[in-house]
């Protein structure tokens, strides 16, 4: 991957919005605060959820294998944790370093704050991953037949990239910046230093051999807001917390007893996987 | 592969969406054979079950037309290469059983009176000066009280709800809608308090999702709407939303007088120079060519499809706008959107998720030749409407547009608007030019080889005149329904495929009474071609302020009715 870079010399990046990135990493909880966060999303919607939460853990693991080494297996075998077992958190495209920095710039697409997680513990690495192995990373449905000429803004994507593969150049890419920028892999910078990084790439101030670096921000922020979003089966949206954040009720059958109503009515939120049990 | 020859048939119809399913239920119901062709797959309600999957169809186009298949090309001016869209943006194909009219919202409004007569009606009230050069309006060759009995027959069959007596201004009606309004919500009510107050004229949208349990006069029994809030982009499981699937098909099928053949996609109409004797058809399984010879060919696609087909079958007179001579891929119009103004509450949050497709308020002060244009500089105008059709997570990222894309703020600012921002907007008019226009692509093919569509078109100044004054009245609108604070938007740039806007693309077989610049007369008869009938949007000479399937479905059964007169006499219906 050497050599898809080009950082514009005469605009430097990390100067460009050092005003807004540092107000807003004031806001953004560190590890410590992660965890009573964790309390506090708990409590906040009953309890009920608690484990997907926890399923952050997983994405731990994979990041710091290292560190959790002493830990017995014991450990987790408390009934939350039990419950947790996610079997579909497993990668079918990602590289592990490719995952790890998805995971984290999804993060910064989408930071746990104090309205709740994150694109972390929602899982929505895992959901992007799991969308570019199927059909919409090969752009399966998509007009992708040659010739490919430059396009005006108003005709669209005109790139002969897939998403999968637009999507792999442009992680690669984030760590060779970063790398270059920081002396560190994408994942390692600081979150402030994560969003000038991100902001580089989604103003075109990364030169990208092939592509624009805005082609792929683009790409992934969507994707980043969809595994926030989409129902849980794809593998975000963890625990359908995404919802609940915005106190969207999901798969419901009727509103024909609640659509007059002058009162907004909070829903516990329905999932597909609850209609199939439901038969 | 040789292609198998199939014996002749009384009518065989090209698509099965709502123009196929009407003329296809009509034309067995008296007697006569007709064989469908369907390029997409069959469907029905039980394929629905996980339909509330707002990635699965809204995000991913579960229901549309296959891209890497076939697509369109798009260019604004005829000076700009065509290039290919590539994915979904500004307009959704339907494909399968039923079609696009499976995942339409089910918004129900008939035309104007003004729309069929759009250019006789301007030209009395302001003279021929008002209409810009190169505007292309014209008169549909029929009028709303010849259409009127037509609308009437497809309320009834879809079940059509909707309040018993509509304003003065829009058409009127011989009957009422089949069925009562749809209910109304909080937000429906500060509509429509702030527009009765400005004294307007709004009332709730007729909608074919139902409002009550139904049965029409075909015995077709549908239950009520659930307010769910998945209509648009998706199918509806419980058969509440009328679609071809649910209504129609089901009373051809039981006459045991059609033969429905999905997976079957026409390349090309057989014809003489006079008149067609069949149509080619694809097996998209297996590639099995077939040649389906008929007495009468119907073209019941979309837009795109029916007027390349006419192209790629060298029938009737391509349309060429050096000339201004021929008729095939002529008048292409869209919708003029955009006109919005955003109502913001921080004290009160509506229930948004809950809804249905045709949910909502709308008024029609603005729209056609209701208000006075002498000194404005756009003719037409726009349905004002504030709609509650479900809001989704995924697609509604209600941020202001200065907060960032992405981060903290981000998802600070739509998690707390996303039950708190109302919409009124209009659905402008659009109108047709002389450079506005469909034809071949020189370049780019389907994956049969075949030439794709191209599509030229842009905004004008029109258009940005008709937003800017609409933008207005939707701002004096929502200032009155007691919210923090309201934001207009009131300007309309260069068309532009990429953000989704309308799946209401009209024009190219346009009607008429001009053998030489239109395509068929105002039975949808092909002066070109006596036995071929074309029916769809693409038959609009303009595009009105309204969705278009009323008026769509108000043709097929005017076609119905014509092909039933053909049968009888033969040769040219007008």
């Amino acid at each position: 991957m050497q050599g898809i870079i080009r950082v514009y010399p005469s605009r430097p990046v990390s100067r460009e919005r050092e005003i807004p990135l540092t107000k807003q990493q004031s806001r953004q909880p560190k590890d410590e605060s992660r965890r009573r966060f964790l309390k506090y999303s708990g409590a906040a919607i009953g309890g009920a959820v608690v484990g997907g939460v926890i399923g952050g853990l997983v994405g731990r693991n994979l990041n710091k294998a290292g560190k959790n080494e002493g830990a017995p297996p014991e450990s987790t075998e408390s009934p939350a944790v039990q419950r947790d077992q996610d079997y579909n958190q497993a990668l079918m495209f990602f590289s592990q370093e490719q995952f790890q920095t998805a995971e984290a710039a999804a993060e910064r697409i989408y930071p746990q704050d104090d309205n709740g997680p994150g694109a972390k513990a929602l899982g929505v690495a895992f959901f992007i991953d799991h969308q570019m192995a199927g059909a919409y990373g090969f752009n399966a449905r998509e007009y992708m037949s040659p010739p490919f000429y430059k396009a005006e803004a108003s005709q669209g994507y005109q790139l002969t990239f897939k998403r999968r593969e637009l999507l792999a150049l442009g992680l690669d890419a984030l760590n060779e910046y970063s790398q270059q920028k920081h002396a560190k892999k994408f994942p390692k910078l600081t979150p402030e230093e994560q969003d000038a990084v991100l902001t580089a790439f989604e103003k075109d101030k990364v030169d990208l051999k092939d592509v624009p670096a805005s082609a792929f921000f683009a790409m992934f922020r969507n994707l980043a807001i969809e595994g926030v979003y989409a129902d849980p089966l794809y593998g975000g949206n963890r625990n359908m917390d995404g919802w609940r954040m915005r106190n969207y009720p999901g798969n419901q059958m009727s509103y024909t007893n609640e659509i007059e109503k002058e009162e907004f009515i909070k829903m516990e939120p329905l999932s597909l996987h609850d209609h199939l049990q439901m038969g | 592969m040789m292609a198998n020859k199939l014996p002749k048939v009384p009518v065989v119809i090209v698509g099965m969406g709502w123009v196929g399913g009407i003329i296809a239920a009509e034309l067995t119901k008296a007697g006569i054979n007709v064989v469908g062709l369907e390029r997409g797959k069959s469907r029905s309600t039980q394929d629905y079950y996980h339909v509330h999957d707002e990635l699965r169809y809204a995000s991913r186009y579960e229901l549309m037309q296959d891209l890497s298949k076939e697509t369109v090309t798009f260019r604004n001016t005829e000076k700009m290469r065509a290039l290919p869209m590539r994915s979904y943006g500004s307009f959704l194909m339907g494909d399968g059983l039923g079609g696009a009219g499976v995942h339409w919202n089910g918004q129900y409004y008939r035309f104007l009176p003004y729309d069929f007569e759009i250019y006789t009606k301007t030209v009395e009230r302001y003279g021929k000066n008002k209409i810009p050069k190169d505007m292309t309006i014209r008169d549909w060759g029929i009028t709303y009280d010849e259409l009127e009995p037509y609308f009437v027959k497809y309320e009834q069959m879809s079940g059509i709800s909707g309040p018993p007596e509509l304003p003065d201004h829009v058409g009127h009606m011989s009957k009422p809608f089949a069925t009562p309004p749809m209910k109304t919500t909080p937000a429906m009510k500060l509509f429509t308090d702030a527009a009765t107050k400005l004294g307007y004229h709004p009332y709730i949208i007729p909608s074919a999702n139902l409002s009550q349990d139904y049965a029409n006069p075909d015995g077709i029994e549908r239950a009520a709407c659930q307010y769910c809030g998945f209509c648009e982009r998706f199918g509806c499981e419980c058969g509440s939303k009328a679609d071809p699937v649910v209504t129609v098909l089901p009373v051809a099928q039981k006459s045991g007088k059609f033969e429905l053949r999905t997976h079957s996609n026409v390349t090309e109409i057989l014809h003489d120079g006079k008149k067609a004797t069949g149509v080619k058809y694809v097996n998209t399984l297996t590639g099995q060519e077939s040649v389906q010879p008929a007495d009468v060919i119907v073209l019941a696609g979309y837009v795109f499809t029916n007027v390349r087909l006419l192209l790629l079958s060298k029938l009737g007179k391509p349309y060429n706008p050096k000339t201004e001579k021929g008729s095939v891929g002529r008048n292409y119009a869209y919708q003029v959107n955009g006109a919005s103004t955003s109502v913001y509450y921080e004290d009160r949050e509506f229930n948004l998720a809950m809804g249905a497709g045709a949910l909502g308020s709308s008024l029609d002060d603005f729209n056609g030749d209701n208000f006075d244009h002498s000194d404005l500089k756009f003719i037409h105008g726009a349905n004002i409407r504030f709609t509650q059709t479900g809001l989704r997570p995924i697609q509604y990222q209600p941020a202001s547009a200065d907060t960032p894309r992405w981060g903290q703020a981000f998802k600070q600012e739509t998690i707390h608007n996303a039950n708190r921002i109302l919409g009124v907007s209009g659905q402008g008019a659009s109108m047709p030019y002389r450079y506005h226009y469909l034809d071949l692509d020189p370049e780019y093919r389907d994956s049969l080889g075949l030439p794709l569509i191209r599509l030229t078109f842009d905004f004008l100044e029109q258009d940005r005149e008709l937003v800017k004054f609409i933008a207005q009245k939707t701002k004096e609108i929502a200032d009155g329904m007691g919210a923090a604070k309201t934001t207009m938007n009131d300007t309309i740039k260069q068309y532009n495929i990429v953000p989704y806007q309308s799946t209401h693309n009209t024009g190219g077989t346009i009607m008429g009474d001009d053998p030489d610049t239109t395509v068929v007369n105002n039975y949808l008869q092909m002066w070109d071609a006596e036995n071929v009938f074309i029916c769809g949007a693409s038959n609009f000479p303009h595009n009105g302020g309204y969705n278009p399937t009323a008026t769509v479905g108000a043709l097929a059964y005017r076609t119905a009715e014509g092909i039933e007169k053909y049968i009888g006499k033969g040769g040219s219906l007008v």
